[in-house]
């Protein structure tokens, strides 16, 4: 489904910009669940960000699919109706925008471009509360603007909810499990889980290996000053866990200490 | 070209029209008019040495031979698609600055209840409204002189106590000649008793393009335990240009709410001002204008507390597109007596692009000591983070911004209790930005 190859990409900047993503081949297919993980700074919300289509990125070299769509030559919205989803790592307040009104919204304008009818309120707000009901949100919380005072989790919480709404092919979660505690960590990994199927696919980006004994990837990734330098199945996590970055880094230094 | 219609083109026009007047030349209402025109020729038009008309250079007016304008161009049919539709109103509509008593309605009301327009009340009973013409709009600058030298059409409303009005009101002005610049210069008085309830609608709207000039004046009293509530739609075209005085004064207990809706215009100046002369009054001012191409919206505003116990909110929200100007100057008095007066007053605008710009000078004056006085002006952009989160779902860059900038705008109108009138903005909001 999402094939990267060879990426580079820079980040903007006034003096002409760092090289962040030096060469990424990546193949995700459908019914897979990846995670890419990495020290801080290693390139993985680029990754991310590349693949939603944020500005201020620069790419520089390779390219980036989904089901032979070039993704790099569409705009954001044309990304998301085709069934790319970014789950933010800080997501952002919406004043003044409630839940409801950007989901119907959102929502409609991906069923317009699948050839599908909109939505009308009554069946709108149906389908909204069953998910809230999944996911664990407040009814309250509908016509609430979109995020606005809420705690980090419950923003996280917000995205995974957005996520059973829009029902995207491609889901990739930014970060999802910082700022979590170990119960919504829970909830939040259910609601993947639940969305997970031979259909769609998902990239699970994180530092920690905590959130990948609930969320079970079938391939790890690990990404280093922009660059992939091992992957493996989910055992790489724990591997990853018990010995720290460094290993994956300098496996010389280990063995040559051995 | 030259400078065809000056100062001093106005004073011999007032001079004519005084000669082919006969009787009502000695009338005590041309009293006032004479001695406006006074004070016309002391001050003449406002220059950008006036401080408060730093900003807003009038003098491109004086490239345009502005004329009276006929009733004939503007039918029934044009006017109707003026009406809010669903709302129940009684319409006074003036054409080109005249009463036109065909296409306007009013309902049966309650007796003692007037809605008139002034050229009839002038002839027939002008007695209510000689002590309050030109009472309250002090004649500070000269498109108010000029307005109350020429002071002959408008709209008077004058509810006696108790008395309840039966729908809201609503002045239609429409404006416009092919192939000739109008000038119309209303006069509106709105007086109320005690305990009573008015809405009023003041439209201002342009048939075809050419640049026409309206120099209002609105005195409003209100009444003892009164609420009025006005709301100034201005929908005229964007090479009009449009000067607007608004004063209200205020008894006691009483509430009065000002909606200054600015879509419309090419040099548009509104000044709305608040005397809160008694004790435990509130005063509203919201506004909301949004500019494009080349327009100037210059939003002028005062609340005077003179009298204590006395609670002042003003809201104002710009968003500003392409090369167009807003100038926000809010001015509170909180005059010594006026103790335990609460004060909020905020002004935000959005520029939508780097050609887009706003001066913005909020000024307080206090003079009592026990006060709650608040202002604050914020000046930004669209947050391009959520621009970027809305289009992450699906939705499309210009329906996103518009998403965003109507949730910008859509609180001015949260207060507003009347569902219809409530969807009529909301929709002439989504028009001006679509």
């Amino acid at each position: 489904m999402l094939t990267v190859k060879d990426l580079f990409v820079k980040v903007e900047s006034a003096d002409g910009g760092k090289e962040i993503l030096k060469g990424i081949n990546l193949q995700v297919n459908a019914g897979e669940v990846h995670a890419i993980m990495g020290p801080n700074g290693s390139g993985k919300s680029t990754l991310a960000n590349v693949i939603a289509g944020k500005d201020g990125y620069e790419v520089t070299g390779g390219s980036v699919t989904m089901d032979g769509m070039d993704l790099l030559d569409m705009s954001p919205e044309e990304r998301a109706r085709e069934g790319v989803f970014l789950a933010f790592q800080y997501p952002v307040e919406i004043p003044g925008v409630s839940n409801a009104t950007f989901l119907k919204t959102a929502l409609n304008e991906i069923r317009k471009h699948k050839g599908l009818e909109e939505l009308d309120a009554m069946n709108f707000l149906k389908f909204m509360r069953e998910k809230m009901k999944v996911v664990g949100i407040d009814e309250k919380l509908i016509n609430r603007p979109v995020n606005q005072g809420f705690s980090g989790g419950e923003k996280k919480r917000n995205e995974i909810f957005q996520l059973q709404m829009l029902q995207p092919k491609l889901a990739v979660l930014d970060e999802t499990d910082s700022g979590l505690d170990i119960d919504a960590l829970k909830i939040v990994s259910n609601g993947v889980n639940l969305f997970r199927g031979k259909d769609n696919a998902v990239v699970v980006v994180t530092h920690y290996q905590r959130l990948l004994d609930y969320i079970v990837p079938d391939f790890v990734h690990v990404l280093v000053n922009g660059r992939i330098v091992k992957s493996g199945g989910k055992e790489l996590a724990l591997e990853l866990e018990e010995k720290g970055y460094d290993w994956v880094i300098n496996p010389e230094a280990e063995t040559a200490a051995v | 070209m030259e400078n065809t219609r000056n100062k001093e083109y106005y004073i011999s026009e007032f001079r004519k029209t005084e000669a082919s007047m006969n009787g009502e030349a000695s009338s005590l209402f041309h009293q006032v008019r004479k001695d406006a025109i006074s004070r016309f020729e002391e001050l003449g038009f406002p220059t950008v040495k006036n401080e408060d008309w730093k900003y807003t250079n009038v003098k491109q007016l004086f490239d345009f031979d502005f004329t009276a304008g006929s009733a004939a161009g503007v039918t029934k049919k044009d006017v109707d698609a003026l009406h809010i539709k669903g709302l129940n109103e009684n319409i006074i509509v003036l054409v080109n600055g005249v009463y036109s008593e065909k296409l306007s309605f009013v309902k049966k009301q309650n007796s003692g209840i007037i809605i008139e327009n002034l050229n009839s009340v002038l002839k027939n009973n002008p007695e209510l409204v000689l002590d309050h013409i030109g009472r309250y709009a002090a004649i500070d600058n000269g498109f108010t002189a000029l307005n109350t030298a020429f002071a002959k059409e408008g709209t008077v409303i004058i509810i006696p106590d108790n008395a309840e009005v039966k729908g809201h009101i609503h002045i239609l002005n429409i404006t416009g000649e092919a192939g000739k610049h109008i000038l119309t210069q209303p006069r509106n008085l709105i007086v109320t008793g005690k305990n009573t309830k008015v809405n009023i609608i003041e439209s201002y709207h342009s048939t075809g393009s050419e640049e026409n000039l309206v120099n209002a004046v609105t005195e409003v009293v209100v009444g003892e335990n009164s609420f009025v509530e006005i709301y100034r739609l201005q929908q005229e075209n964007e090479g009009s240009f449009h000067i607007n005085r608004t004063q209200a004064v205020q008894a006691r207990n009483s509430v009065f709410t000002h909606f200054s809706v600015t879509l419309g215009g090419g040099l548009v100046r509104n000044d709305t001002n608040i005397l809160l002369n008694d004790g435990n009054c509130t005063g509203n001012l919201y506004g909301l204008y949004l500019t494009e191409g080349s327009q100037h919206v210059d939003n002028h505003t005062l609340i005077d507390h003179a009298k204590p116990h006395c609670q002042s909110n003003e809201m104002y929200k710009g968003v500003l597109n392409d090369s167009s100007r807003g100038v926000f100057n809010g001015k509170v008095f909180v005059r010594e007596d006026a103790q335990k007066t609460n004060a909020y007053q905020s002004n935000k605008a959005i520029l939508l692009t780097s050609d887009a710009s706003i001066d913005t000078k909020p000024q307080l004056e206090i003079y009592a000591d026990d006060v709650k006085c608040s202002h604050g002006a914020a000046i930004g952009q669209l947050d391009d983070e959520a621009v970027f989160y809305l289009r992450s779902r699906g939705i499309g860059a210009d329906l996103a911004k518009t998403v965003l900038i109507r949730a910008f705008a859509n609180d001015i109108f949260e207060t507003i209790e009347n569902e219809t009138f409530h969807e009529h903005l909301n929709q002439l909001v989504f028009e001006k930005l679509g």
